[in-house]
């Protein structure tokens, strides 16, 4: 006999079901709304009810940033059970990528007029570019590096962590450690990426000049772009098999490996894939934001992270991006209310959705709907 | 080969890189008709000898069941085959040419042993056919697992182990959802996907339900034959209805060997194992 005609693979409280299911809905509310912002930014006049501020686009587009970083998170937590903390490294790494790019396209603009080097080297009295920097002045090389510098140092701490299998809280402490060992390499003026103030006083991407309306504009659909790309393919991973050998890993990775799959290889590229999204998003950050700096790399920072993932709702994708935005529109109103009380915000929030909503605000809704699963 | 030989052979169009070879497992020589070897085998954890100079042989497709009392090494001997425990002293082949011993778990997994562990441990998380999936002989690379699409015959293979382990009717459920015997029972159709030579059985009725039980019985002895199968089980009523061969083992060694009954009016055994009760 004959029963799968339709193989059900899709396990999980079907959630890779829903995946699939979700994906045109994401991208048309996604693509709508940024599409809606552009046009009433760039269509509309400054008093006319429709416009949208350059401002408005600006916190967009760094909204769209902070949920593709999510979006990576919940790619490795959600789904494969490796809680990292620092994914802000990946961010950070990317984000300088850009960031030496915009740098060399200063050129001889910079307030001490050097064509070659960049303010902070002159004031340090560097006659050279250290040899790091060499290409940067390229858009494709930078762009190159801001997945490869990122999928690298991935590949390297996941094929040291993941072979030793270390697990668990363990992994989570050295992922903490990488991101506190970058903060600290950045502070230092000799690392020649700026020290304290980072990089910043950017002028312009590709010819476009970063303060135009119009190229804040196409950064905010840009990102858009990015995530919308993310998404599919995330999906479309977690919707093939390895997407349910991971979900094993994360459920019981001894019985996993019993089968025949080396398990730490699927966890080491399935890092790397979340530390190249990470990189694309503090890529597409920096040009938006005008900065990049050492505190990007802040422990807190990756941790702020994995509340977005939680509050949003982890292992759905749209989940992180849901809790990515709606925490960072908390915080900016918040901030501009009451700034010192906002980390004891997060932390309460962090708490009260870990005990109220272990699955998040999707996992609220999923319930209210008459979910799929008690 | 020198740096022109090798680039001659990047450019010639024949060539086949060995990267695109599915690799073969090695092949399993059973010309003595033995299958599986341990000689002279000792673990011990931390001066206890969990396995002490045990020797056995498992012919090929006999149906073999291991019988001991706590800490006779059972567990022990089965987590040395799968890889999970490297023995202190002693050898392990499968065959007459493969050493198990060095190797990790998922090579010897790759090689034909599959294990059934004592606690049910299916996905829960995913469906019953999602599982079977996952088990399914196949290339277990990253990249062939990415773009894996089941073809007729793979479906056609589910859908028999399906049959086998009677859950046609489950097929879409989460295993979560499934009864303790019928979790028992996907797993050892997730061992059936995986086409074994040699199958670790343990405990496989613990915590059944009478009619479970008998229902596991025929599934065991209709794999025997085809696989060789080894089943540890306390459950003696169970034993005696599926065994040919009895193995009793006693602190890490070989007790008996032999026919249910022989083994049963073994003053040895008896005196150690059995007891009055039997």
């Amino acid at each position: 006999m004959s029963v799968a005609t339709t193989p059900v693979l899709t396990g999980q409280a079907s959630a890779v079901h829903e995946l699939r299911a979700r994906a045109p809905l994401f991208l048309a509310v996604l693509f709508g709304i940024t599409v809606l912002a552009a046009i009433g930014n760039l269509a509309f006049p400054q008093d006319s009810i429709f416009h949208v501020s350059t401002y408005t686009i600006t916190l967009l587009g760094k909204y769209l940033c902070y949920a593709l970083l999510a979006m990576a998170v919940d790619v490795v937590w959600g789904y494969c059970g490796i809680l990292s903390l620092g994914h802000g490294a990946f961010f950070g790494l990317g984000g300088y990528a850009l960031g030496m790019y915009l740098m060399r396209q200063i050129g001889d603009r910079g307030v001490y007029g050097n064509p070659e080097l960049p303010d902070f080297m002159v004031f340090l009295n560097w006659q050279e570019l250290p040899w790091y920097w060499y290409g940067f002045d390229q858009f494709w090389f930078a762009l190159l590096m801001v997945m490869l510098v990122p999928g690298i140092l991935a590949f390297v701490f996941g094929y040291l962590a993941f072979r030793s299998r270390v697990v668990g809280v363990y992994l989570s402490i050295m992922t903490q450690a990488l991101t506190y060992a970058l903060m600290l390499a950045f502070f230092r003026n000799e690392m020649g990426f700026g020290g304290n103030n980072g990089l910043t006083d950017f002028k312009d991407l590709l010819g476009f000049d970063l303060q135009a309306d119009s190229t804040r504009v196409g950064l905010l659909l840009v990102s858009a772009l990015a995530l919308g790309l993310a998404y599919v393919a995330s999906q479309w991973i977690m919707g093939s098999k390895m997407g349910r050998v991971i979900l094993a890993i994360r459920d019981d990775e001894p019985r996993t490996r019993f089968i025949g799959f080396r398990t730490e290889r699927y966890k080491i590229w399935l890092f790397v894939y979340s530390a190249v999204l990470a990189g694309i998003a503090g890529a597409l950050y920096v040009p938006q934001v005008g900065i990049i700096n050492p505190g990007e790399f802040s422990p807190l920072n990756s941790i702020e992270v994995v509340v977005w993932v939680a509050v949003g709702g982890r292992g759905t994708l749209y989940g992180a991006v849901i809790g990515a935005i709606l925490v960072n529109y908390a915080k900016t109103r918040f901030t501009a209310v009451w700034p010192e009380a906002w980390l004891f915000a997060l932390g309460g929030l962090f708490v009260a959705v870990t005990v109220f909503l272990p699955q998040g605000i999707v996992g609220l809704f999923r319930e209210r709907l008459g979910g799929r699963r008690a | 080969m020198s740096i022109g030989d090798t680039l001659r052979s990047l450019a010639d169009r024949e060539t086949v890189f060995p990267l695109f070879f599915e690799r073969q497992p090695p092949v399993v020589d059973t010309s003595k008709s033995i299958l599986l070897y341990i000689e002279d085998l000792t673990v011990s954890f931390d001066g206890f000898r969990a396995l002490n100079d045990l020797n056995l042989y498992i012919e090929e497709g006999e149906l073999r069941c291991l019988i001991g009392a706590n800490g006779a090494g059972k567990t022990t001997l089965m987590d040395v085959i799968t890889g999970k425990t490297q023995p202190d002293a002693g050898e392990v082949w499968f065959g007459q040419t493969l050493d198990l011993l060095g190797r990790n778990e998922a090579e010897i997994a790759g090689l034909g042993i599959g294990r059934k562990f004592q606690k049910p441990s299916v996905f829960e998380a995913q469906t019953v056919y999602a599982n079977l999936e996952l088990a399914m002989r196949m290339n277990k690379g990253i990249l062939p697992t990415l773009l894996a699409r089941l073809d007729s015959e793979q479906l056609d293979r589910i859908d028999h182990v399906l049959g086998v382990i009677g859950l046609q009717a489950e097929y879409s459920m989460t295993a979560g959802a499934l009864s303790h015997g019928q979790k028992q029972w996907l797993e050892i159709g997730m061992l059936l996907m995986s086409e074994p030579r040699l199958l670790l059985i343990d405990e496989p009725v613990a915590g059944m339900t009478a009619q479970e039980t008998e229902r596991t019985a025929e599934l065991l002895t209709s794999l025997a034959g085809e696989r060789t199968v080894v089943v540890v089980e306390h459950d003696m009523a169970f034993v005696r209805s599926i065994a040919r061969t009895v193995s009793v083992l006693h602190q890490g060694s070989l007790l008996a060997e032999g026919s249910m009954s022989e083994v049963q009016n073994d003053p040895a055994v008896i005196e150690v194992y059995l007891g009055e009760g039997h």
